[in-house]
């Protein structure tokens, strides 16, 4: 009687070994990957500018500003102990000063990151409930025309440059119908309105209730939310439909099939079932880039997220400020992704 | 003719040259079966031609400026239009498809290569050689190619030639782990052994032997990520850090229009409709060399 328990016992305790093992490496990977984002930043920032100080405080400094600068940077040290330093500076959350706001980067960045979330967000919201369903569809009545059809549309998301799709559907549904709000996140009269308690103006209006407000920044999501989410869906609905072309041709499909259940059920129930788990890491990866891609939407839309904060940053030569967006983007594009690996650990045994 | 496809055909071929012949005569045929890979192949093979021969093909000068004629609309004189300096689009487009295909084919060249001798050398080695190379082509891969060449072009300074240096950097891991993966199906197989027991350096087993194995997925997934790649620096020329004024760079000409959007369309919408036919072409003509070449990849992109 006693050895079952026993045995029980030490299966659980080897699992839990096996999985904080799984844990410990899931966490050494990220951190390695973070630690290879910040030396690729820093390299970016220190190693290809001809003069990194200036790089940093512009051509118009005065020298005793470059040359504080030049020891805060530590510049004076060696390159190994100017890492250290730097990788120090990131994970306590100090990017240096904006040259164009003149603010910390860090305080700009949480400043702006809530709308580009917000949009993202938005996005992968749309990509998900539209690209899936057309995924399934498209599997479903493979060859048909809608399956071309959907297919097509899948190419195309890889062949249309986003800013000039939003170009095109500001000047259609904006200019030309009406149908929606112009650019920016609400309309200039409802500005300030609501108190900014999460930064998501849709989030702030509902607990502030303030309808008019959320009508307003709904108007304007939709529009560069639809886009963004035009191109997940686009990478969604291809790999839903080769997934469920596999599932389909399994032989428990037969079966279900044979056993009379009906074709809805079939599709469903049983063929959809097993591709949860793999469409978590597609979604996952859509996200993140669909995060990348709200870059160039924003500039089109003047939305004023991190996109736009990266481009002002850019054309002004505002080195803090371009490397600390592309670390925010890239760690956030790095845990999106850690995330949706081990998720997929979770609920695939076989990949344990 | 019907000889000649016996020849191709031939069950059993007498020579390596008949094998290769014949194996190239396959592959075509199966191509041609695919219209959308045609489509494709005849895209990518007009915009080669026209990037030859854009100065005889272009109605007027890609630069000469005509206030009088500034925003018309497309007509008989000028097909796609005229922009705000009264420039023929038509003209910039052609002209602008030199500076597409040079962007492409310089990024692969530089890409490609550097790629597939990291991971030929990843995969050959083995050991801690392919943990370092792989640790750092994972970093790269798992960040966001877009803002990474951003931040290269804000380091280097906007240009044509950094805009490319930016892509190619953010492109070859891809290469590297396709090339790895390959390399490793065949390391251990005999015919490297029977080159190394001949006496042959690690180097000329790695030029000779593995290098030429790996190159037909390369193509594959070179051609696929063409799209990915036009759009990158479209997307750069729309921000101002690709090919700089004057110069017929698509995306540039699409942020340029975008302040006519309402009025003047036409200025934004052609070189976009320019970019988006490019693109397709380049997908429809990767995803048929996919079938054809490599049908185990099938629908895994």
């Amino acid at each position: 009687m006693i050895a079952p328990t026993l045995d029980s016992i030490l299966r659980r305790g080897s699992l839990l070994v096996a999985g904080s093992r799984t844990a410990l490496r899931f966490g050494f990977v990220t951190a390695m990957t973070f630690l290879g984002l910040l030396a690729i930043t820093f390299f970016i920032g220190r190693v290809v500018p001809i003069d990194p100080v200036v790089a940093v405080v512009g051509d118009r400094a005065s020298q005793a500003v470059y040359d504080a600068t030049f020891i805060e940077m530590g510049l004076d040290r060696p390159l190994v102990e100017q890492f250290a330093l730097y990788v120090r500076d990131v994970v306590t959350g100090d990017f240096g000063i904006s040259l164009s706001t003149g603010r910390p980067v860090m305080d700009d960045l949480i400043r702006f990151f809530p709308a580009t979330f917000e949009m993202a967000t938005f996005g992968i919201l749309i990509g998900v409930l539209l690209g899936v369903p057309m995924g399934v569809v498209a599997a479903a009545n493979a060859g048909s025309w809608l399956d071309q059809m959907i297919r097509v549309l899948g190419l195309l998301g890889y062949a249309v440059p986003a800013f000039w799709m939003g170009l095109v559907a500001l000047a259609v549904f904006y200019a030309g119908l009406g149908w929606t709000a112009g650019p920016g996140r609400i309309d200039i009269f409802y500005d300030g309105l609501v108190p900014t308690i999460t930064g998501l103006l849709t989030v702030d209006a509902i607990i502030a209730g303030d309808w008019v407000v959320l009508k307003s920044a709904l108007s304007h999501l939709v529009l560069p939310s639809a886009i963004l989410g035009f191109f997940s869906l686009a990478y969604i609905a291809r790999m839903t439909r080769s997934f469920m072309l596999d599932q389909l041709q399994q032989e428990f499909v037969t079966t279900a099939r044979v056993k009379g259940a009906s074709e809805w059920a079939v599709i469903w129930k049983h063929a959809f079932y097993p591709i949860r788990v793999h469409l978590i890491t597609v979604i996952g990866l859509s996200y993140a880039v669909l995060l990348e891609g709200s870059v160039m939407v924003e500039i089109v839309f003047s939305w004023p997220g991190i996109g736009n904060y990266l481009t002002t940053a850019l054309l002004s030569a505002d080195m803090n400020a371009v490397l600390g967006a592309t670390i925010l983007i890239g760690t956030v594009f790095i845990v999106i992704n850690r995330t949706s690996d081990v998720l997929y650990h979770i609920f695939d045994p076989r990949s344990r | 003719m019907t000889s000649l496809k016996l020849w191709l055909t031939a069950d059993a071929p007498d020579s390596l040259w008949q094998a290769q012949a014949g194996q190239a005569y396959a592959i075509s045929r199966n191509f041609a079966r695919n219209p959308l890979a045609m489509l494709g192949a005849v895209i990518v093979g007009v915009l080669v031609l026209v990037a030859i021969f854009a100065p005889w093909l272009a109605p007027y000068s890609p630069t000469g400026q005509n206030l009088s004629m500034r925003l018309m609309p497309p007509s008989a004189e000028n097909w796609l239009g005229t922009d705000e300096l009264g420039r023929d689009i038509l003209s910039r487009i052609i002209h602008g498809s030199r500076i597409t295909l040079l962007i492409v084919v310089m990024v692969a060249v530089i890409s490609a290569p550097l790629g597939l001798i990291i991971g030929a050398v990843a995969g050959y080695f083995g050991g801690w050689t392919d943990r370092i190379l792989m640790a750092v082509t994972d970093v790269f891969l798992s960040l966001p190619k877009l803002i990474m060449a951003l931040a290269f072009v804000a380091a280097l300074g906007a240009g044509l030639q950094n805009a490319i240096i930016a892509i190619a950097v953010t492109a070859w891991p891809a290469y590297a782990r396709i090339a790895r993966a390959e390399t490793l199906t065949f390391r251990n197989s005999e015919f490297i052994a029977a080159v190394q027991l001949q006496g042959a350096s690690h180097m000329r087993v790695i030029g000779l032997h593995v290098l030429p194995l790996c190159i037909s997925s390369t193509i594959i997934r070179v051609t696929l990520d063409m799209a990915g790649i036009i759009l990158t620096a479209a997307g750069l020329g729309f921000l101002g850090l690709g090919a700089q004024p004057p110069l017929p760079e698509w995306g540039a000409m699409i942020s340029r229009g975008r302040s006519f959007i309402l009025d003047q369309w036409w200025v934004a919408t052609m070189p976009g409709l320019a970019i988006i036919i490019i693109s397709l072409g380049f997908c429809f003509l990767g995803d048929g060399l996919r079938d054809v070449l490599d049908p185990r990849q099938r629908d895994g992109r």
